[in-house]
């Protein structure tokens, strides 16, 4: 193992977020709390509890979710991305380190930092809303998990974008939809029976389902499915890195 | 008796690269560049220069063929293999926003080497980059930058030092640092390949000369063999009246005509003692030979590409 390379990726990009303080961590901390303001705050107090939670504390962990997804994603494919396009990328790739320290190193930084971004969104959220996390320690498997599974998909995207319009494309015509229309702010069993069934083909309603579960034991779907369906998407991820790396698709070639 | 050949450091055997668009950047490549020697890479834009240096250092994967960097294979060994190597590439790459002394520190720690500030600290004031430790690299000038890049091939204390065009749109100063440390590294066993479009550096500084014309090493030659080759000149006479043909008393000379008589042309040695043009002149008068013109041209790098590959 290349631990310095790794040390050296990991700090570079913890750096470049440093740099970029407030772009990276106050500017997603703003727009959630405007959520709260919006949702949780106007429209909430008109919205009676859902499952004996209120309406506001309903949708903390969908908040937290939704920028996890989208802070993911954004992280990683820009750090990767970043380097290909100003060519500073022939210094990885001539580096004696394999494909998995390479990833260590950018998907490590990417989820650190949304992760980070995660639990200031929940210590925002305090502020808000009576918060109860019924468990903890799923709470933060659940956040950890999902932020390495996106940032791995925002490593992919990094490197299959050839311009900054694709590097934008996923995250504002996939992420954005599927989490909002995956239970960030309401119950799929809110939903009439046959759009419950659809709502069942989005990924991003078993991180969220998974995610609620541990602040208020409550799910639309069991935990036990929530985080199957989360590894295998991180399995996916991972595969689809290591096709790359064999391949060198977009790198070597 | 000739002297033993010294071990190859690194073995490039029938190496091909085929890029997705059909373009065959390589063909059949076989190269071994001798450990501890400065070894040019010369050729026109296109040649292929670039993808062999890409391929041996990881950059790009080859389509065919095997490299060996100090006895590892760059696939299976890679991590060996790259450890040796240090890379500036052409194009001037460089981070923006960090300071120098980051940037080249970073370096060293993807090569797997503990941080030795000691080490980076002797290369900057060797690249005399030391003042500008702090800065960020946007606010440095251009030759800066690729002083950057040298310092950052050298953060790791490569064994083998490879430099993709160093001198291309550098001023004479830094030229002249470059070509210094080229040298110093050099005198502490490091082996460097380089590639170039001007010959003057290639004679200045290399060992060995390799050739590269569309994909192909069409010659690889000791550089003081080549230089004999580069080092032939010729002297055109446009003659009053046309000859038809050169006149015995002559043919002591490395004589012909051209343009059906009416030109003389005299090839000879500019490294000889002497070039004889001043007798070949006298005797010419003596001879009755007038001319009303005269040319001398020397046989360019150019000029012998067009003769390599013509045939």
């Amino acid at each position: 193992m290349n631990l310095q390379a790794i040390r050296a990726i990991y700090m570079f990009e913890m750096s470049r977020t440093r740099r970029t303080l407030l772009q990276s961590i106050v500017s997603p901390v703003i727009s959630t709390s405007l959520y709260f303001v919006v949702f949780g705050a106007a429209i909430g107090s008109r919205i009676t509890q859902i499952e004996g939670i209120s309406y506001g504390a309903f949708i903390v962990p969908g908040l937290i979710m939704l920028t996890l997804l989208q802070q993911s994603v954004t992280n990683a494919s820009f750090g990767i991305y970043f380097p290909r396009f100003v060519g500073t990328i022939y210094e990885i790739l001539s580096a004696p380190i394999s494909y998995l320290e390479i990833v260590t190193g950018y998907v490590g930084a990417a989820a650190t930092k949304s992760i980070l971004v995660g639990l200031i969104i929940l210590a925002t959220a305090f502020f808000f809303v009576p918060l109860r996390i019924d468990h903890p320690v799923w709470m933060v498997g659940f956040l950890v998990l999902t932020a390495i599974t996106f940032c791995l998909f925002g490593f992919i995207i990094g490197i299959w974008a050839d311009g900054f319009e694709k590097l934008q494309v996923i995250p504002l015509l996939v992420i954005t939809p599927l989490t909002f229309l995956g239970g960030s702010f309401y119950s799929i069993n809110l939903l009439p029976p046959f759009w419950q069934k659809v709502a069942l083909v989005n990924p991003v309603v078993y991180l969220i389902s998974g995610f609620r579960w541990s602040f208020y034991g409550i799910s639309d779907v069991s935990v036990g499915v929530s985080l199957a369906m989360t590894c295998v998407f991180l399995v996916i991820c991972l595969s689809i890195v290591a096709w790359i790396f064999k391949t060198g698709y977009r790198l070597r070639n | 008796m000739h002297a033993p050949v010294p071990p190859a450091v690194i073995s490039v055997a029938d190496l091909s690269k085929t890029y997705a668009s059909g373009f065959e950047a390589l063909k059949n490549i076989d190269l071994s560049i001798r450990r501890g020697e400065i070894f040019a890479l010369l050729g026109p834009n296109g040649a292929g220069k670039t993808t062999l240096i890409s391929i041996i250092c990881g950059i790009v994967n080859p389509t065919l063929g095997s490299v060996t960097v100090d006895g590892h294979d760059i696939r299976d060994g890679y991590r060996a293999a790259r450890a040796k190597i240090g890379l500036v590439p052409q194009e001037l790459t460089t981070d923006a926003f960090e300071s120098v002394w980051k940037t080249v520190s970073f370096s060293r720690g993807l090569f797997g080497k503990r941080p030795n500030p000691a080490h980076i600290q002797r290369v900057l004031k060797d690249l005399s980059l030391f003042d500008k430790r702090n800065d960020k690299i946007m606010t440095l000038s251009g030759g800066m930058k690729r002083r950057v890049m040298i310092a950052k091939a050298l953060s790791h204390e490569p064994q083998i030092l490879f430099l993709d065009e160093p001198s291309a749109g550098v001023d004479v100063s830094l030229r002249k640092d470059m070509w210094q440390l080229v040298r110093e590294l050099r005198e502490s066993g490091v082996t460097i390949i380089l590639t170039t479009h001007y010959i003057e550096e290639a004679e200045d500084m290399a060992d060995r000369i390799g050739m590269m014309s569309k994909g192909e090493l069409i010659l690889v030659e000791d550089k003081a063999t080549l230089m004999r080759k580069l080092g032939k000149k010729q002297l055109t006479l446009e003659l009053n009246a046309p000859l038809e043909a050169v006149p015995a008393m002559f043919a002591a000379y490395d004589i012909a005509l051209a343009d059906e008589g009416r030109e003389l042309v005299y090839t000879y040695d500019t490294k000889a003692e002497r070039t004889g043009i001043t007798t070949l002149l006298e005797e010419l008068k003596r001879a009755g030979v007038g001319f009303k013109d005269l040319r001398t041209t020397q046989s360019s790098l150019e000029d012998i590409f067009v003769d390599l590959t013509s045939r």
